[in-house]
């Protein structure tokens, strides 16, 4: 089985050191949802909810972000110039050591504690 | 106090479905839903993108296949509260149960339905100085009472379908003074509505503002300017009691997921105990 390494900073600064097939038509989305990273999928991939957003930490000859991407992106709160949606990448033997950071929640904890 | 034989929490597809079975029963049913309208996801994230998997329809639109459910339904006339999440629910003496939303609407029925899908649509707060102070004063983040609107000066902020289309809508049928903000100059919106907003921009009927975004929210007790942020060039300050922010909402668990004791069921599930 082909693997790559790749490295997660969660929401609380922890690292994360994944082992991640690249045989298996995984996108990075699916495969941080696998490790059980709080990332939620909610739209199944389809880039129209966000909930993958991730920050790019390493200088890695990435996919170029298609219209569904920048659109969403641009209703995004907390988007950075390395920001991306993680569905939107499959994993391939070119993203070898990448290092991403998971972007904050879009809704916080604490926000609606009253209900 | 709304009075039914089974409170449905949640107006997705599942909850719909719950009043066609139940109706067949003879049991009237009343929903509940955050949203404003009926639908969950398929309203509110995927209303203009096909789905292929409804068994006899090799293509059908997610809106489509809501509006087809409301058909299938109406029959039974059920009732809705929508706009209001459910955020408590309590065992009566009786056994029977109550359900109040976060407005204070109290429903009471023997049975409670919760078909909540991936919980309760709230939306996505920016980091905005007292932002939550305006909420229900001049801010919203979805249309509730479209009349509000009427002949009034609004501000909308998004590039989806549902700020494109209110804007379009409030700019068409309301004569009311629109102005369109968005971050960029790129729009998720279906390429007709975004064709339809420009010419109504062209027109002067809607005011444009691309490449812009609200940062800063100003008033006494109630909304009554707010202020752009542009890729390029100076601040827009704008006088309007509307600020619109119809972008994406997310669902959370909450509340369903904290009511209740969480047992073991014979179901194999995590069900609630009350
Ligand atoms: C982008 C996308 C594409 C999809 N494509 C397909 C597809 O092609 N085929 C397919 O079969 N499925 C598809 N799905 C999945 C499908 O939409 C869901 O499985 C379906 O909507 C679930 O229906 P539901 O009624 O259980 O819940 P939901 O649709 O999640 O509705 C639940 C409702 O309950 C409300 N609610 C929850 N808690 C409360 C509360 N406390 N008070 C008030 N209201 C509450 C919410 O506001 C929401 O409106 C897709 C989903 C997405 C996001
Ligand atoms: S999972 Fe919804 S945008 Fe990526």
């Amino acid at each position: 089985m082909n693997e790559i390494n790749i490295t997660v900073i969660d929401r609380q600064g922890d690292q994360h050191d994944l082992k991640v097939p690249t045989d298996m038509g995984l996108n990075l989305m699916e495969t941080l949802k696998s490790y059980e990273l709080p990332v939620e999928g909610i739209c199944g991939g389809m880039a129209m909810c966000a909930s993958c957003h991730c920050y790019i930490l390493s200088d890695h000859d990435l996919p170029e972000q298609g219209h569904d991407e920048i659109a969403m992106l641009d209703e995004t709160d907390e988007v950075e110039s390395n920001s991306r949606l993680a569905c939107q990448i499959q994993i391939t033997n070119k993203l070898e050591g990448l290092k991403l950071e998971l972007a904050p929640e879009l809704v916080g904890e604490d926000e609606f504690s009253d209900w | 106090m709304i009075q039914t034989d089974i409170l449905i929490i949640g107006a997705g597809p599942v909850g719909l479905f719950t009043v066609f079975e139940a109706g067949l029963l003879k049991l009237r049913c009343h929903l509940i839903d955050a949203l404003p309208i009926p639908g969950g996801q398929c309203a509110e994230i995927y209303p203009k993108k096909p789905i292929y998997d409804i068994p006899a329809y090799p293509e059908i639109l997610a809106g489509d296949l809501i509006n087809n459910l409301l058909k299938q339904i109406e029959p039974f006339k059920p009732g809705f509260t929508l706009g209001e999440p459910a955020v408590q629910l309590e065992k009566l003496d009786n056994g029977h149960f109550e359900v109040t939303t976060k407005q204070g609407t109290v429903h009471r029925a023997p049975v409670v339905a919760i078909a909540g899908g991936l919980g309760v649509f709230v939306p996505r707060r920016p980091k905005i100085e007292d932002l939550q102070r305006f909420e229900e004063k001049g801010i919203a983040y979805f249309i509730k009472d479209p009349e509000k609107y009427k002949g009034e000066k609004v501000v909308i902020s998004g590039g989806g379908d549902s700020a494109l289309d209110w804007a379009i809508f409030m700019a068409d049928n309301f004569a009311s003074d629109v102005t369109l903000v968005h971050r960029s100059k790129n729009f998720r919106a279906h390429p007709d509505s975004v064709q339809k907003a420009f010419d109504l921009a062209n027109t002067g009927k809607i005011k444009l503002h691309l490449d812009s975004e609200v940062y800063k929210i100003n008033g006494n007790g109630k909304l009554d300017t707010v202020t752009l942020k542009r890729k390029e060039g100076d601040d827009v300050q704008i006088a309007t009691k509307h600020w619109l922010r119809l972008l994406c909402l997310t669902p959370i668990l909450r509340p369903i997921g904290h009511w209740g004791n969480r047992k073991k069921c014979h179901c194999g599930q995590q069900c609630i105990g009350l």
